[in-house]
């Protein structure tokens, strides 16, 4: 009688990525559908690694805006693209961390022996948003189905009144609290005391840091061009602190003057899709593919932005520091940070909460701060301010680009370089990872 | 006339039309030459005279080499081994015509040649047999090269062959062609290195090359052939591979069983990865004017596959302008591109030991180099200029058996040439003696022969593959 062998633990590697260049809403993509996108991210991928025909493991991605029809958008993708027929996907769904989550669960069934290989992705278009009819409408349609006789069909339509007619259109807003992700992170803001400027700064810093990486050629092999785009069509190279200072508040205005989050220091609506090919050591070694980056771990947090004291986007603020003494580490151990630039507040709010000697000692139960990081190690080759943020996809695009920047970066005073990615997300959420370099 | 890139969007048409083609089925003439190949059509432009382009013979890897049988005249050792060569192929071969009795090619050896006295028997004999010529026959001449050394009746009967055979080629009809081979001093006719020019001349992977000769300076391989396969365990790369020519170029040597790398600059990348996936190789997006470019093309291949046989400078760029009207910005844009990117990236190649030993490098020229071409001095100083490098790059990399060659495109059917004005571009495609533009695998083709292991003799040579063009030689 045979007893069934469980593998141990192995490594989970990220060999690449491949995204498409993102686009504002309306822009080039305007009519380009998650399929459409998602395909081409993973057929820029498949030619990278020259994966034509091959089965994959899984293949995991994910949109947060998403059609009724595309129940099985990711399989439909690889349908539709050079990988091999055989290769089994899933859908899933955590907001703007989906990439994330996308990521970290297929690297686990890698690391368990599971798999050996995936892709993990994400796309997002809010320009081919799905619209749906009215809950009025949709309730006589859905009895007008169940009803039987001519009678009974007229009564059932007799029902609709003018309002019924309005569509519904997709929100940010939060079910629960009917504001929009935008006016919440603007009270996060001014509880944090985020200054106008230092939230201009760090936009500025954003679009600097991402055309002087387009400049130096860093995205050649790190996305494929799509629709006659081949940079992200929010990137302004020329911003300026003068031009970011003139915008006028969209955010917190009920704050009158203390308002201070603009078009500028936040992320707009954005059309694209990204993806990450992940493989156990031994798989990428068969096929000689490079090897950028360790999956080391990663963390899911979620906080009660409903009746707590904390800010929508701030589950990262308890994510990392519970991540990090898993793993034994300090935030001095990374030699890089990914903070997801949801808005430039988000990412200041987060950091402060850190530096913040009471959260440290009541909402963590540290000693006392979380501790702070090294500025220059943060977004260095920009962030969602500058390229956008199509939900699902930046956590693929976070996580390749980190990989890629500690594979250069190679090792550091004896170790890996490593590196933080923190993604907020809605529903007061975020899933935050460590990656090693190779 | 071969574009790095290009902005429209024809991915799926491509692509379809493409797969097609690779498959190795007839594909679709221009609608002049379909029109006139059968019917009413054919009637008519008999009766007034109109250009009767034939539709051409192209190569796939199961097709006969030739279709008929193979008359090889001559009387001397070099003939006997051409003809011994041909039956190990399975061919019909004759030793002389049979009146009446239709043919598929025939190949004179002329490797003997004293004086021009001894041209007369050959050459009638050949005039004798034109008539019962299959459509898409071949003539293929194997002489040897003049030089200063020879008596002056010598070198006068050996040039006197590159007089007959272009004459020829302008004389033959329905799809023949005639070219020629030229062996080095000591090569035997029936070298390895000649006789795989022999095949290519006498195959459909020569459609579109007309009134030319191959040089075989050395005697090449004596690894055993693999005809269908000739490519199988090599790595190319190939420059701008996203579309028209550079597509063919990479689907061809796929076909022949490399594995490619497909390159092309950044900003082509959605149709790069469609072409690699195509032919289940691999993209590599990068500019070639990038001080790195051949750096990093050799990491990628020697990362990934441990190796690099070929690579085939394809990329290039028209900025046309009279030399009145011209900028720095167009004139140095195109010498960076067409010409430069190749002199840095042959450095970077020559140096690696591993690709110095048996690679093989195949450049794009073009007929505007040979023959110039006016609005196109940029390009034309580019495409001579690869010439002049390709002859010279020759004896760097005979000492470790590598060969370096070009191919020279005339009026090549792509979506470049698709843009110029109707009538014009129905003048250009008909200025040459098989009447037609060419298609981009005729010069995919040329370039997948200049690869095979068996043309390890034949180097620097500058192929024209134009249906023999009026202009130039």
């Amino acid at each position: 009688m045979t007893t069934p062998t469980t593998p141990g633990i192995r490594k989970a590697v990220i060999v690449g990525g491949n995204r498409i260049p993102f686009a504002r809403t309306g822009g080039a993509y305007a009519h380009s559908s998650n399929q459409d996108m998602l395909t081409a991210a993973l057929d820029g991928l498949v030619a990278r690694f020259g994966l034509a025909g091959e089965q994959i493991g899984e293949v995991a991605a994910g949109a947060v805006l998403k059609h009724s029809r595309d129940f099985n958008l990711t399989r439909e993708a690889v349908l539709g693209s050079a990988l091999a027929a055989t290769t089994p996907a899933y859908d899933l769904q955590q907001a703007c961390a989906t990439g994330m989550e996308a990521v970290i669960g297929l690297s686990n069934k890698i690391k368990l022996g599971q798999i050996d290989s995936a892709i993990a992705g994400g796309v997002d278009s809010a320009s081919d948003a799905p619209i749906s009819v009215s809950e009025g409408l949709r309730a006589i349609l859905l009895d007008l189905n169940r009803a039987k006789t001519t009678g009974q069909k007229l009564k059932t339509l007799s029902r609709i009144r003018p309002k019924d007619l309005s569509p519904d259109a997709p929100s940010t807003g939060e079910p629960r609290t009917g504001l929009s992700m935008g006016e919440h992170q603007a009270l996060t803001t001014a509880q944090w005391k985020i200054s106008r400027e230092a939230q201009d700064e760090l936009a500025l810093a954003s679009h600097k840091n991402l055309a002087a990486a387009y400049d130096r050629n860093f995205f050649d092999d790190l996305l494929t061009p799509f629709r006659g785009l081949s940079r992200d069509s929010n990137l302004r190279a020329d911003s300026s602190m003068e031009k970011l200072a003139k915008l006028k508040p969209v955010f917190g205005k009920s704050l009158g003057d203390a308002a201070t989050m603009t078009a500028g220091n936040s992320t707009p609506l954005t059309d694209g899709a990204s993806t990450v090919l992940l493989a156990s050591e031994a798989w990428a070694a068969a096929r000689e593919l490079p090897i950028l980056a360790d999956v080391v771990d990663g963390e899911a947090g979620a906080v009660d932005f409903v009746h707590g004291k904390d800010g929508l986007l701030m589950a990262p603020a308890f994510a990392v520091p519970r991540l990090l003494a898993r793993n034994g580490l300090t935030l001095a151990d990374f030699d890089y940070f990914e903070i997801h630039e949801a808005f430039a507040g988000t990412v200041l709010s987060t950091l402060a909460a850190w530096e913040d000697e009471e959260f440290g000692i009541t909402r963590l139960g540290l000693d006392g701060a979380f501790g702070s990081i090294d500025r220059s190690k943060l977004n260095v080759n920009g962030s969602s301010l500058a390229a956008g943020h199509p939900f699902a996809a930046t956590g693929g695009r976070l996580i390749a680009t980190l990989a890629k920047m500690l594979h250069e970066r190679g090792q550091v005073d004896g170790r890996p370089a490593r590196g933080l990615i923190s993604v907020c997300a809605a529903g007061g959420q975020g899933v935050v990872a460590i990656l090693e370099a190779r | 006339m071969t574009p790095q890139s290009t902005t429209s969007h024809n991915k799926s048409s491509n692509n379809s039309a493409s797969s097609n083609r690779a498959a190795g089925g007839r594909e679709k003439a221009d609608k002049y030459t379909e029109f006139v190949s059968a019917g009413i059509g054919r009637d008519l432009a008999k009766r007034l005279g109109l250009p009767q382009p034939a539709i051409l013979r192209r190569y796939s890897p199961h097709a006969p080499l030739v279709e008929g049988p193979i008359v090889v005249l001559g009387h001397g050792a070099g003939a006997d081994a051409v003809a011994k060569v041909l039956l190990d192929w399975h061919q019909d071969v004759r030793r002389h015509a049979t009146p009446k009795e239709k043919l598929g090619a025939i190949v004179v050896v002329l490797d003997d040649l004293a004086n021009p006295g001894g041209l007369s028997e050959p050459m009638l004999a050949i005039g004798a047999a034109l008539r019962d010529l299959n459509k898409n026959a071949r003539v293929v001449s194997i002489s040897r090269e003049v030089s200063v050394a020879d008596a002056p009746e010598v070198a006068a009967a050996r040039n006197a062959v590159d007089g007959i055979v272009r004459s020829l080629a302008k004389e033959l009809r329905a799809g023949a062609t005639a070219n020629g081979i030229v062996l080095q001093n000591g090569i035997p006719a029936g070298s390895p290195s000649a006789m795989a020019a022999l095949r290519f001349f006498l195959s459909g992977r020569s459609a579109f090359v007309d009134g030319q000769f191959l040089t075989a300076a050395s005697e090449g391989s004596r690894q055993a052939p693999h005809w269908d396969k000739p490519l199988e365990g090599n790595v190319a790369v190939v420059t701008g591979a996203a579309r028209g020519i550079g597509a063919a170029i990479a689907r061809t040597l796929a076909r022949d069983g490399a594995t490619v790398v497909a390159v092309d600059i950044p900003a082509a990348g959605d149709h790069l990865a469609a072409v690699a996936n195509e032919i289940h190789g691999t993209s590599l997006q990068l500019d070639i004017t990038d001080p790195e470019a051949g750096s990093r093309i050799l990491e990628h291949a020697m990362s990934r596959f441990g190796r690099l046989d070929i690579v085939v400078h394809n990329a290039g760029i028209t900025r046309d302008k009279l030399l009145a009207n011209m900028d720095a910005a167009r004139w140095d844009s195109v010498v960076a591109v067409n010409l430069e990117a190749q002199l840095r990236m042959n450095k970077a190649l020559l140096a690696n030991e591993s690709f110095a030993s048996n690679g093989r490098i195949i450049s794009v020229s073009s007929t505007s180099g040979i023959a110039g071409n006016r609005g196109q001095s940029n390009y034309a100083a580019s495409k001579a200029g690869i010439i002049g490098m390709v002859r010279s790059t020759a004896p760097l990399m005979a000492a470790s058996g590598g060969t370096v060659n070009a191919v020279a495109p005339g009026f090549i059917e792509t979506d470049m040439t698709a843009k110029i004005p109707f009538a014009t571009r129905e003048v250009a495609r008909r200025l040459n003696s098989l009447q037609q533009g060419g298609k981009p695998r005729d010069v995919a083709e040329t370039i997948a022969f200049f690869a095979q292991p068996q043309a390890a003799g034949v180097t620097a040579n500058i192929l024209r593959v134009c249906g023999q063009n009026l202009v130039g030689q």
